[in-house]
């Protein structure tokens, strides 16, 4: 195993704005990805989850702490090898299917043949080689954020982050979604660092849970599950699943309750 | 939301002293034999204002307008609400009415003088074929587009119809028939003046053409600033209501 | 859909046969108006004449000009003031009710300042059409998702590129629509202003013809520019409508 992403005293302040008092919305935080892992987060909302993904992403700068990813600093700049998949639909509603996967790949030297195979490869991969030629408008959620996931994959990425990517689907389709992005995963060999807000999502998918306080978020636990690396949604029936997603809530509940703006109550005295 | 209102005054109050400054620039740039500075134009304004001409020519512009309003917001009102209730005569006839807002109307203007004759009458015509459109299509708008939820609210409270409409899909529409109401406003007025300088003999926008005849760069310059004053004040009046409706609502 | 068009088309038929009839019966008298088979005829004779062709060009090349100079100087405009805040919200106020002032009282203006030549008239057609292009591509850059822009930046792509690929085509829909307010507006301004006072063209000659009473060539001409403004209208709505379908409901 080795070191991919390292950070370390990573946070992230917004400066203040004429109607905005600078607000700290992150860290400090340390944590080690190692390659090809499968990382899940989960956090309560507005904790700073997606924050912390663009400043590994490199779309935004931490304002302390440094990020290393394959021993570089990260520096405001995305860098090749990182893909990422974002909780709102991106797909380009202009292009169809294949055009939409082979969106990032055009500016890359591959001879057309190679081009064509990691599109049809990545189309594959997540169950879309029917709709090559159908446009985004006319794919349900699901399929279009399958979309995102491909034009992502054929980049052929080292680390894949994801911000909620099933955050608007509905329960049964995020399970057969999370049995794809095993595949995937296995599949491709990368990094997955996944952002979730549910638990059994996180549960099931991931190597490693890391679970965030309430804003500025830190990371207060990291739970291994120590599954193996062939897995699938079946993976509900075991009884450790039930205790690792007990463990998450129980950690989680005091501080999602902090962000409803509720004090937090006191336990019931035993009866 | 104060904050908000003072920095539209301040916007606005920047943009007409930019205008001036360009206005006064040009005019530098340019000289007497085309222009007339802001200050001239303003002078001509005041002198012009208070001649007696000048009223008759008003009261004959507004007189038209007036009349054309009242007439555009009857027929706009009934046609609207008509075409939003009949789905099939909307949806046939809402593209159509959008085609007409395309055209040059003013090429239709030969045949109201030919019907009605050189007069009030054509003027107010060519109005109201303006004015009308804009409020058609947003009570059109207004009224189908009023959310399912509420009308069922109504099916649930057992109103009957006329109730119906007075109580739920009047108050829910205003905004949007306000929008038209404007809009209309504007159109109408902009209808009366292209009607008095194509053909007339009285009014603004005969007094306009007759300016370029007698080569009176000042008088053409007074009554466009007049008519752009006027119209400008109008509608930033309207729109601040617009905005207050459409927070509401 | 077909009941839509019968509708559509029972409408226009039966205000024409209405026409035919009244002209016919003499409820509307000649001097006021043709019947309209007599002026469809009318049209072709006109047309086949070639009498109308410098006219027509005329009108044409001047609508095209003003139209290709608002379609540019909007677009270039409009993605200027998209990066410059505080210009845009002091010339907000002007772009609100820029549409209530009447833009041809310019034109006796500009006929002074310019003589009475095209200028005056592509300065209107220009005036009336670039707002309405400027608006409505703000409009557009507004409404690009946040998301696509970070979809750029993770895939490198040059500002170039992230303009051409990514931003433009979010825009389209917004910005055709304002394509089609700018063509219908430089018709309307040069129409209009030929109308009110000039030298030549279709606004012109219908202008000539109702000062000579020739009905026979007023009508004819006053159909040829409903019918160019309908035909314009309808194709750029159907081209704006399968853009949309295209992409759905967004
Ligand atoms: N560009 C920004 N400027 C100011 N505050 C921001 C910005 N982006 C996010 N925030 C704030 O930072 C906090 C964390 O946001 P985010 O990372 O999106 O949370 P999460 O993804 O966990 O829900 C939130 O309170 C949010 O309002
Ligand atoms: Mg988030």
């Amino acid at each position: 195993m080795t070191t991919q992403v390292a950070l370390s005293n990573v946070g992230k302040t917004f400066p203040a704005s004429p109607t905005t008092a600078a607000l700290h919305a992150l860290g400090p935080i340390d944590l080690e990805l190692q390659r090809g892992e499968f990382f899940a987060v989960v956090g309560p909302s507005g904790c700073g989850k997606s924050t912390l993904l663009e400043i590994i992403a490199g779309l935004t700068p931490a304002t302390q702490g440094s990020v290393e990813f394959e021993g570089r600093r990260i520096a405001g700049e995305a860098p090749d090898s990182i893909g990422v998949v974002f909780q709102e639909d991106a797909s380009l509603p202009w292009l169809d299917v294949t055009e939409n996967v082979a969106f990032g790949l055009r500016r890359s030297k591959l001879a057309k043949d190679e081009r064509d195979a990691r599109v049809r490869d990545a189309l594959r991969l997540v169950g879309l080689s029917d709709f090559a030629t159908s446009y985004p408008a006319q794919l349900s959620g699901g399929m279009r954020q399958r979309v995102c996931i491909a034009r992502t994959l054929v980049m052929q990425p080292r680390l894949i982050l994801l911000d909620e990517p099933f955050g608007a689907l509905d329960q049964q389709t995020r399970l057969l979604m999370g049995d794809e992005l095993l595949l995937m995963w296995r599949a491709t060999g990368a990094t997955v660092f996944l952002i979730t807000h549910a638990l059994d999502e996180a549960t099931m998918l991931a190597d490693r849970i890391g679970v965030m306080s309430a804003r500025p978020g830190r990371l207060i636990d990291v739970v291994e599950t120590n599954w193996p690396r062939e897995r699938d949604s079946r993976i509900v029936e075991r009884s450790e699943f039930g205790a690792i997603t007990a463990r998450l809530w129980k950690t989680l509940r005091e501080e999602s309750l902090k962000t409803i703006g509720r004090a937090v109550p006191k336990p019931a005295a035993d009866a | 939301m104060s904050e908000r209102r003072r920095h539209g005054g301040r916007n606005a109050l920047l943009l007409v002293a930019a205008l001036f400054a360009l206005w006064q620039a040009i005019y530098w740039a340019v000289g007497d034999i085309a222009l007339s500075s802001p200050l001239a134009t303003l002078r001509y304004t005041a002198q012009l204002v208070t001649g007696e001409d000048f009223r008759m020519h008003l009261s004959d512009t507004m007189r038209a307008f007036a009349i054309a309003f009242v007439l555009s917001v009857v027929i706009g009102l009934l046609v609207g609400f008509w075409l939003g209730f009949d789905r099939l005569s909307g949806d046939a006839l809402e593209p159509m009415i959008v085609t007409v807002y395309a055209i040059p109307k003013l090429t239709l203007y030969p045949i109201l003088l030919l019907a009605f004759g050189l007069g009030l009458s054509a003027k107010v015509a060519f109005g109201v074929l303006h004015g009308t459109i804009p409020i058609i299509l947003f009570t059109l708008g207004a009224v189908r587009n009023t959310r399912p939820i509420l009308l069922k609210t109504a099916h649930v409270l057992k109103l009957s119809r006329p109730q119906m409409v007075r109580w739920i899909l009047f108050p829910a529409a205003i905004p949007e028939i306000f929008t038209g109401l404007r809009v209309g406003f504007s159109l109408t007025l902009i209808g009366s003046l292209l009607a008095e300088m194509f053909a007339s003999q009285r009014g603004l926008g005969y007094l306009l053409m007759n300016g370029i005849g007698l080569h009176n760069i000042e008088l053409v310059m007074s009554v466009t600033l007049l008519i752009v004053v006027f119209a400008a004040a109008v509608s930033t009046l309207l729109l601040q209501v617009d905005r207050k409706l459409h927070r509401k609502g | 859909m077909k009941r839509l068009f019968l509708y559509r088309l029972a409408v226009v038929a039966g205000a024409i046969a209405l026409l035919e009839i009244f002209c016919l019966t003499g409820v509307i008298d000649k001097i006021t108006m043709q019947p309209p088979h007599l002026i469809a005829r009318d049209l072709y004779r006109l047309l086949a004449s070639g009498r109308m062709n410098g006219a027509i060009w005329k009108t044409s090349t001047n609508t095209l000009l003003a139209l290709v100079l608002a379609l540019g100087v909007g677009v270039v405009a409009a993605a200027l003031l998209h990066r410059l805040r505080a210009l845009r919200d002091t010339l907000d106020p002007l772009f609100a009710t820029y549409y209530a002032v009447p833009v041809f009282a310019f034109y006796p203006f500009f006929i002074v300042v310019f003589g009475l030549g095209d200028l005056p008239q592509i300065l209107i057609a220009f005036m009336l059409g670039v707002v309405a292009m400027i608006v409505n591509t703000l409009n557009g850059l507004d409404r690009v998702p946040p998301v696509l822009l970070k979809t750029g930046r993770i895939m490198r792509l040059t500002p170039i590129d992230t303009a051409l690929r990514l931003t433009l085509p979010a825009a389209g829909p917004y910005i055709l629509t304002g394509v089609k307010l700018a063509v219908a507006y430089a018709f309307i301004g040069i129409i209009g202003s030929e109308f009110i006072l000039s030298r030549g063209g279709i606004g012109y000659e219908i202008n000539f013809a109702y000062n000579n009473f020739d009905n026979a060539t007023m009508y004819p001409l006053i159909v040829l520019i409903l019918l160019a403004s309908i035909a314009i209208n309808t194709v750029l709505t159907r081209w704006e409508k399968t853009l949309l379908a295209r992409r759905g409901a967004r």
